[in-house]
């Protein structure tokens, strides 16, 4: 006991008022960051949040049912639903529309469902291609051929006076929400 | 006489004022080992003086260039025909882009062969691959910021692939893409990205990367059998310094200057020689007929992606890049020792190599994109004469067929057509009349099956002329049992006639 020195009153135990206030100056800057990192984090992530809320998908109209013959698959453009002023161009989509009876359509996104790439109809072969990595698919979407895992995703549609209408406004890739909304195909045409 | 020490008085004021004068010297005089002045130790400083011109170039092009999705296109376009040398600055800027890319790799490279990623150097290494994940993040952008159809469509596959991240995936897309498609927003972050965010933190790395170069000292020249301690290096790296040193400047840099110099020419004589990249198609989401393709550096991915088994692709991308990249951040922590030479470490020279002659080739099949179908070769490849000459009726009904139903685009004759599926000159050696027909009808093998877009008339006539595809002194393959179990002499006389 005698080695050690006597303790003075340590620094350590007591709160010098210059050291409180300066404890408090941190808090107080650590509240007022979060305070500003509400706003600033909502808006960052408003892209996704808003997605959750209310959602980006709506109808849209493809155009009168009859420009598109029983039988045959066209090319059909919609304006996503979803608009900003300095979108120009890239709202404007394209999907494939397949008309099998009076009333029974298919309408599938254009992108592939491996990578996003743009399919092509051939008419003749009655296949997708996809000029990227080489996937295929038939007549009615499912998967025939290369990369991809599943067959092309498929809008929801409805025809109302004569007009067919599709539930879109979101990019279709093989992990969104989108791809739940399509059941699988039987894997041959 | 009088001018110099006017002028070196205006210097003394400024420097008592800023202090600086002192720390350049000494960093600009600290002594390095001699033999570190090599043409070997020079693509740090090449890469450090691209990305000073990219900073350049890139802000001139901010002057003209709009970050809209509804007019970057058009103002590329007014870059490249409307403002005076436009096409240059941008030639300059996206060569600057490829060669900063080369750089960095090759003083990786350079860096690990030489062991300078060991003790004490491990958070050099750490921070340079954050610089090189930069740069790759840079490179991307950039191809996102030339607002063409390839930027449009690469941001899709980045959104693919984003989206298979497991729960997170379309949140992660949406993010990414600032909205639910590829749209204004897209650019307007990738843009953010490209000009304030990661330019700033590579400035900021690139600063730290130097100063602990400065601090650490530059790599001496690796000898095999010396061997890095822990205990024993900087001491030794010091008497190395003492004993054999001379100060960098301006012993050492002068092949830096030198170098930095001939990079500079060659990244002009490039730009002024090839010109400007794109824009490509303007980035309109219907126009379809468009095979898009990303950048040079990106190009072994494309491969990669295309001949990845498809039940692999998924697990591949989400595993593979993390566990590299913890691997590449980890190597100086678990090999913070030893020999530096290249001369003594077999794997590390085996590893270099095995890396880069699979992204060499992935790079070199990417750019002739075998497994993509040729689209228009149905109607814009004919069947050439030779395959035509002396055939039946049937057959050449065949040869339409083939040609009609898109075969071509995925299979190819005389070297013209498709390479998707194989080439089909010999086909008739390798399948049988009954191989053909099951193979037409049914697919398998990644081919389609075409038994729902075929008649059986269309049939017969295509698997007659398959069977008419062979070389001259070469029969066609045939089934030996046919005969036996059928008594099929049609089929043989008709094999002999061949």
């Amino acid at each position: 006991m005698s080695s050690k020195p006597v303790m003075a009153p340590s620094t350590d135990t007591t709160v010098s008022r210059r050291g409180f206030f300066m404890k408090l100056g941190i808090l107080f800057n650590g509240f007022a960051a979060m305070v500003v990192a509400v706003p600033v984090v909502g808006f960052l992530f408003s892209s996704v949040t808003r997605g959750r809320a209310s959602g980006y998908l709506s109808w849209v109209p493809l155009g009168r049912i009859d420009q598109f013959p029983e039988g045959e698959t066209r090319l059909a453009t919609f304006r996503n639903p979803y608009v900003m002023p300095t979108d120009g161009k890239t709202v404007d989509t394209a999907c494939w529309v397949r008309r099998i009876a009076a009333d029974k359509f298919q309408v599938f996104a254009i992108n592939c469902a491996h990578l996003g790439c743009p399919v092509r109809w051939f008419q003749q072969s009655g296949l997708f291609m996809c000029p990227c990595h080489g996937g295929a698919y038939y007549r009615d979407g499912s998967r025939a051929s290369g990369p991809p895992e599943r067959g092309l995703f498929e809008y929801p549609y409805e025809v109302k006076d004569g007009v067919l209408t599709i539930q879109a406004g979101q990019l279709p890739t093989p992990g969104a929400a989108m791809a739940s909304l399509c059941t699988e195909k039987p894997p041959c045409a | 006489m009088r001018i110099i020490k006017f002028g070196k008085t205006i210097g003394e004021w400024f420097d008592h004022r800023l202090q600086l004068a002192a720390p350049i010297r000494e960093a600009a005089e600290h002594p390095v080992p001699r033999n570190t002045a090599s043409w070997f130790y020079v693509f740090g400083s090449a890469a450090l003086t691209v990305f000073l011109l990219q900073l350049v170039t890139g802000i001139l092009l901010a002057l003209i260039y709009v970050p809209s999705a509804g007019q970057a296109w058009s103002s590329l376009q007014a870059l490249n025909h409307q403002v005076e040398l436009g096409w240059f600055i941008r030639a300059m800027h996206g060569w600057g882009s490829n060669f900063m890319v080369a750089l960095v790799l090759i003083h990786m490279v350079q860096v690990f062969l030489f062991g300078a990623h060991k003790f004490p150097r491990e958070l050099t290494w750490v921070i340079g691959v954050f610089l090189l994940l930069m740069t790759l993040g840079m490179a991307f952008s950039g191809q996102v910021l030339r607002f063409d159809q390839d930027a449009y469509w690469g941001l899709g596959i980045g959104a693919s692939i984003a989206s298979r991240v497991p729960i997170a995936g379309p949140a992660i897309v949406k993010l990414m893409l600032g909205g639910p498609i590829i749209a204004g927003a897209t650019l307007s972050r990738f843009f953010a990205l490209h000009v304030f965010v990661i330019p700033g933190m590579l400035i900021a790395f690139v600063g730290l990367h130097v100063l602990m170069v400065l601090k650490l000292g530059i790599n001496e020249w690796p000898m095999p059998g010396r061997v890095v301690k822990r205990s024993t290096y900087e001491r030794d790296y010091h008497a190395l310094t003492k004993s054999d040193g001379a100060p960098f400047v301006p012993y050492a840099v002068w092949k830096d200057l030198f170098f930095a110099g001939f990079i500079i020419l060659a990244v002009a004589a490039c730009a002024l020689y090839f010109g400007p990249f794109g824009p490509t198609g303007q980035p309109d989401p219907t126009i379809i007929q468009t095979a898009p393709k990303p950048d040079y550096f990106f190009l072994w991915l494309y491969a990669l992606l295309s001949l990845l088994p498809p039940s692999m692709e998924t697990p591949f991308l989400l595993i593979v890049p993390p566990v590299a990249i913890m691997a590449l951040i980890l190597l100086p922590f678990l090999s913070g020792e030893g020999e530096k030479s290249w001369k003594r470490r077999p794997i590390a020279v085996l590893t270099v190599l095995l890396i880069a002659i699979t992204l060499g080739t992935f790079t070199r099949m990417a750019q002739f994109a075998p497994w993509s179908p040729h689209m228009n070769a149905w109607s814009g490849d004919p069947v050439p004469d030779r395959f035509v000459h002396g055939t039946t009726a049937l057959e050449r009904q065949g040869a339409l067929v083939f040609q009609v139903k898109q075969c071509r685009n995925c299979h190819s004759l005389g070297d013209s057509g498709g390479k998707r599926g194989p080439a089909l000159d010999s086909v008739a050696v390798r399948l049988t009349n009954d191989q053909l027909i099951r193979q037409v009808i049914q697919g398998g093998g990644n081919m389609p099956a075409y038994g729902n877009n075929l008649s059986p008339a269309e049939t017969t006539a295509l698997v007659a002329f398959l069977e008419s595809l062979h070389p001259p002194g070469q029969a066609p393959a045939q089934d030996a049992s046919r005969e036996v179990v059928l008594g099929d002499r049609d089929h043989k006389e008709a094999v002999a006639q061949r």
